[in-house]
């Protein structure tokens, strides 16, 4: 039935929305082509293996903050790594690389715009379902099959990758290097290539969807900027990830068939190796390009729902739609040229060094113009503190935060002193990684009544997960700013053997306490999660008095979404509280927003966003 | 229905949505994205590639000197006369693939079989020539010596002509003894490279042979290798040399660099794969075609997705071509 629609556009559907197809558990549940099923096991692979990869860090942490002692719970998960309760270096450095991986690629690359681009694309625009449900149901299971592939590769028998996850050779390429190169490394590679063909099906689906199936009326200028932040996210996915598969492919090639692309005059173990010509930092420029542009793949989803849920509990239409939508575009196409800021040590020329400190600090121009539109968007509004809007207002925080640190580690010159340091990892966290949680979390609990027909998530719950992880989340990264600067480094699993860093150890378990705290609030949130799942609350169709197309949908998921005919789109989406001529009262009396489906009216001007 | 009566405001404007903006198909739409993405694939090796050369510009083989032969004609120096066909050929499948395509669009069902039967044939010959042309390059030419520092030195007579290993060493596979398990030696093995003569018995052939000079990897300022005269020859064969390398694979290349071969073999050989898998799509829609689908589905528009990655792998073809080739 949806093939059919596709091919002949989505007014053709009216006619037959009233007939459905008979479902088994399989087509409904597992091998499901609606884009609001996929969007939820997106959610939920996502969420395991966030815990997964969260829980990797309690880990290290543990080992951070008390280097010398004894922990059964190391024994207990590491098994043969973790004899006695010591941790093994090696497996330290396997958990960071596992936990960086999880995090940047399944948690908030298919976690978070696998998730919300499947579930707001087709709902926002007004469309029945993706352009290609299969498709987008191909790139479900592949990204499922190299999460499989990645977890898999913990229980090799050397262990998983332990390179980091920007896997830079020669340490990833040997297996005589560390025990982690070895099959862990043929398996990570494995599952990022899988996960490449996913995100590249899973973009090119979102993409053609916004620009063929918006509903009538629905301009580019009317989307959601959460439509626009999805759609510049899935272009960014297409141009960089391809890059991140050739150098993939490339140290395939170096590690099991002899090539020398990025390896050379390499003496190792007592044999010297083959391999001449080849240069690691042809693999650094490589990786950086995807690299680089994958930290705003990450963050663009955040800002659009950030963007989404602040105006809507605001009650104030979003500050400067039109800079915001430049700003994102701005950032897309910076993002793709200030890859070598990460290779300002690597011995790249120092030159380029100074152009690539240009235009990354470019970037903090449209970073802060949609900063300071989300404040202006805030100022004087109406502010309903849901769970949702205080994860968006938290994310401006640590945005900003995070975002100035960034100044400081994209000049070529101020680099230097902090390169791999903790200064670093407070920076990468705060802007990209808490950052961009907050997003997904205040996604997950604005959208949740849309994700569960009509379920709402506990707001109590919220407010304590909200409140104890937006402090325990600075209380982890804020003193690691500090101890960076004094120049503890990152990557060491232990300082004990310099005395110098002594004095930093008491704020290490300062920052793992923290840790311990944050992560156990979480627990709250999955319990408010998979219990509202089925006794939540059913709140009414447009909970949070939203304008925007999904909430006019059908409560009740139904494969093409509106029982009806699609609705038509008069308006932008962020009419809220506009007043009437006359300014005596709101456009519609009594009520402080207008859905983007409700006609102009008489007594309202028609406005130039 | 007051929707439909009420204007949206947005009815002739190009991105007003209800439309098809781009006058694409998603279809077609994701056809061209993906080529984007592949297009970066590929710029991701080609600029891998144009980034190793310029780091051994001074040694890298020259391209002229390396694909030198055209089948069934031996010991004829025809230098790039065979790519230059396969070229051809496979640019000639594009042309019949926008025939195909432009048939389709006239739903001329015999044309467009005629067309895409054209095309795979000019797929399947390339693919052929590629097999080829990596054998010959595999199997290798003159042969060549490789020093302990890795570099290659090439052997010339005094008139500059190159002259084969195989030409001035005697063959002798005496010392050579064929073990095997029943010997009780099924721990050992081969090593992994074997060239036909060993390095001692180069050496020997050269040192007897007044006629011979060898010739490096290094280049001059005019872009020529440069050629060591008869006493620097016999210093540099016989102290340097160290191993015999004939052909062409990843680990050691006889004409010159090995990342020439490294780059050669993997980028020829993901764009050979990526021919193979349009032969094969091809193929699928030239049966569909046949069936009579696309007549049912009064649109050839299958037809013209695979055309648009045909032209592509063509395309990239060009780039090859370019990089590997002729500059």
């Amino acid at each position: 039935m949806s093939a059919h629609a596709q091919v002949h556009g989505v007014e053709d559907h009216h006619d037959d929305h009233g007939h459905h197809h008979k479902e088994t558990f399989i087509t409904k549940y597992i091998f499901s082509q609606d884009h609001k099923m996929i969007s939820k096991q997106y959610l939920i692979t996502g969420l395991f293996m966030g815990v997964i990869g969260i829980l990797m860090s309690l880990l290290f942490r543990l080992q951070l903050a008390w280097p010398d002692h004894k922990f059964t719970i190391f024994e207990i998960f590491l098994g043969k790594w973790g004899t006695d309760g010591v941790m093994d270096p090696s497996v330290y450095l396997a958990l960071v690389t596992i936990h960086g991986t999880i995090m940047v690629f399944f948690v908030l690359t298919a976690g978070l715009s696998g998730t919300f681009s499947n579930l707001l694309i087709p709902l926002q625009i007004g469309a029945r379902d993706m352009a290609s449900g299969f498709l987008n149901m191909v790139s479900y299971w592949l990204f499922f099959l190299s999460s499989v592939v990645m977890l898999f590769s913990l229980f090799v028998e050397a262990g998983p990758a332990s390179a980091g996850w920007t896997i830079y050779p020669p340490l990833s390429a040997l297996p005589q290097s560390i025990p982690g190169s070895g099959a862990g490394m043929t398996l990570w590679l494995t599952s990022i290539a899988i996960f490449i063909a996913s995100s590249l099906l899973g973009s090119l689906n979102y993409i053609v969807t916004v620009i063929n199936m918006r509903t009538k009326g629905m301009s580019m200028t009317r989307l959601p900027l959460t439509i626009w932040a999805f759609f510049v996210t899935a272009i960014i996915g297409v141009v960089s990830f391809p890059v991140l598969f050739s150098a993939a492919l490339m140290l395939i090639m170096d590690r099991s068939f002899g090539t020398s692309f990025f390896l050379s005059d390499i003496y190792i173990a007592g044999e010297v190796l083959h391999h001449q010509g080849g240069s690691p930092v042809l693999f650094e420029h490589l990786f950086w390009f995807l690299g680089h542009p994958e930290v705003y793949i990450v963050i663009l989803p955040a800002m659009g729902i950030v963007s989404e849920v602040m105006a809507t509990n605001s009650r104030k239409p979003i500050f400067g739609y039109r800079a915001m939508v430049a700003s994102i575009l701005a950032i897309a196409f910076l993002s793709t040229i200030v890859w070598g800021h990460h290779m300002f040590i690597s011995g790249m020329n120092p030159f380029l060094g100074s152009v690539f400190t240009f235009t990354t600090l470019l970037i903090a121009i449209p970073s802060a113009v949609k900063a300071f539109n989300w404040i202006t968007t805030l100022w004087k509004g109406n502010l309903q503190m849901n769970t949702a809007m205080l994860f968006s207002i938290a994310f401006v925080s640590t945005f900003i935060t995070g975002g100035l640190t960034g100044i400081i580690l994209g000049d070529s010159a101020l680099d230097i002193n902090v390169h791999d340091t903790y200064f670093v990892v407070a920076h990468f966290h705060l802007v990209m990684g808490i950052s961009a949680l907050y997003g997904l979390l205040a996604g997950v609990y604005h959208w949740f009544p849309k994700m569960f027909e009509g379920r709402m998530m506990s707001k109590k719950l919220g407010y304590i997960h909200f409140w104890v992880t937006s402090i325990g989340a600075y209380g982890i990264f804020f003193p690691m700013h500090f101890v960076g600067m004094a120049g503890l480094p990152r990557r060491y699993y232990s300082n004990t053997a310099f005395p110098y860093f002594d004095d930093l150890a008491d704020i290490n378990v300062v920052m793992t306490i923290f840790a311990i705290i944050t992560i156990s609030v979480q627990v709250v949130f999955l319990y408010n999660f998979f219990h509202s799942i089925f006794y939540g609350k059913k709140g009414p169709k447009n909970p949070w008095n939203a304008t925007t197309l999904e909430w006019t949908a059908e409560v009740k998921h139904i494969h093409g979404n509106w029982d009806g005919p699609i609705p038509h789109v008069y308006r932008w989406a962020y009419d809220y509280s506009k007043l009437n001529k006359d300014e005596t009262d709101y456009v519609i009396a009594g009520q402080d927003f207008i859905p983007q489906n409700v006609p102009l009216q008489d007594n309202e001007d028609e406005l130039d966003h | 229905m007051e929707a439909t009566v009420v204007k949206t405001g947005t009815e002739d404007k190009t991105w007003g949505g209800g439309n098809q903006p781009l006058k694409a198909s998603y279809g077609k739409m994701m056809m061209w994205f993906f080529i984007v993405s592949d297009a970066l694939t590929f710029s991701g090796f080609l600029a891998s590639y144009g980034f190793s050369r310029f780091k051994f510009v001074d040694a890298w083989p020259i391209a002229d000197e390396v694909f030198t032969h055209f089948p069934f004609l031996h010991g004829v120096e025809a230098p790039m006369y065979y790519v230059a066909f396969m070229t051809f050929i496979l640019i000639f499948s594009s042309v019949t693939m926008v025939l195909a395509v432009d048939a389709g669009h006239k739903m001329k069902q015999n044309k467009v079989i005629l067309y895409l039967f054209l095309t795979i044939i000019g797929g399947l010959i390339f693919l052929g020539s590629q097999a080829w042309e990596w054998a010959t390059f595999i199997k290798g030419d003159y042969g060549a010596i490789e020093t302990k520092g890795g570099q290659i030195i090439q052997f010339l007579d005094k008139e500059g002509e190159r002259v084969a290993i195989r030409d001035f060493v005697a063959i002798n596979d005496a010392d050579r003894i064929p073990q095997t398990r029943e010997n009780g030696l099924w721990f050992v093995q081969d090593s992994e490279y074997l060239p036909s003569v060993t390095f001692n018995q180069v050496k020997e052939g050269f040192l007897a042979n007044d006629n011979l000079l060898v010739r490096l990897q290094h280049k001059d300022e005019h872009g020529q290798h440069i050629i060591l005269s008869r006493e620097e020859s016999i210093a540099k064969v016989v102290n340097d040399g160290q191993l015999v390398v004939e052909g062409a694979n990843l680990r050691h290349n006889e004409y010159g660099h090995p990342l020439f071969a490294n780059f050669f073999f993997f980028i020829t050989g993901f764009h050979g794969f990526h021919v193979a898998t349009g032969v094969l799509i091809n193929i699928i829609i030239f049966f569909n075609v046949i069936l009579g689908t696309y007549e049912r589905r009064n649109s050839y528009e299958m037809v013209e997705k695979v055309g648009l990655y045909w032209h592509f792998v063509d395309l990239v073809w060009v780039f090859v071509f370019t990089f590997f080739y002729l500059v």
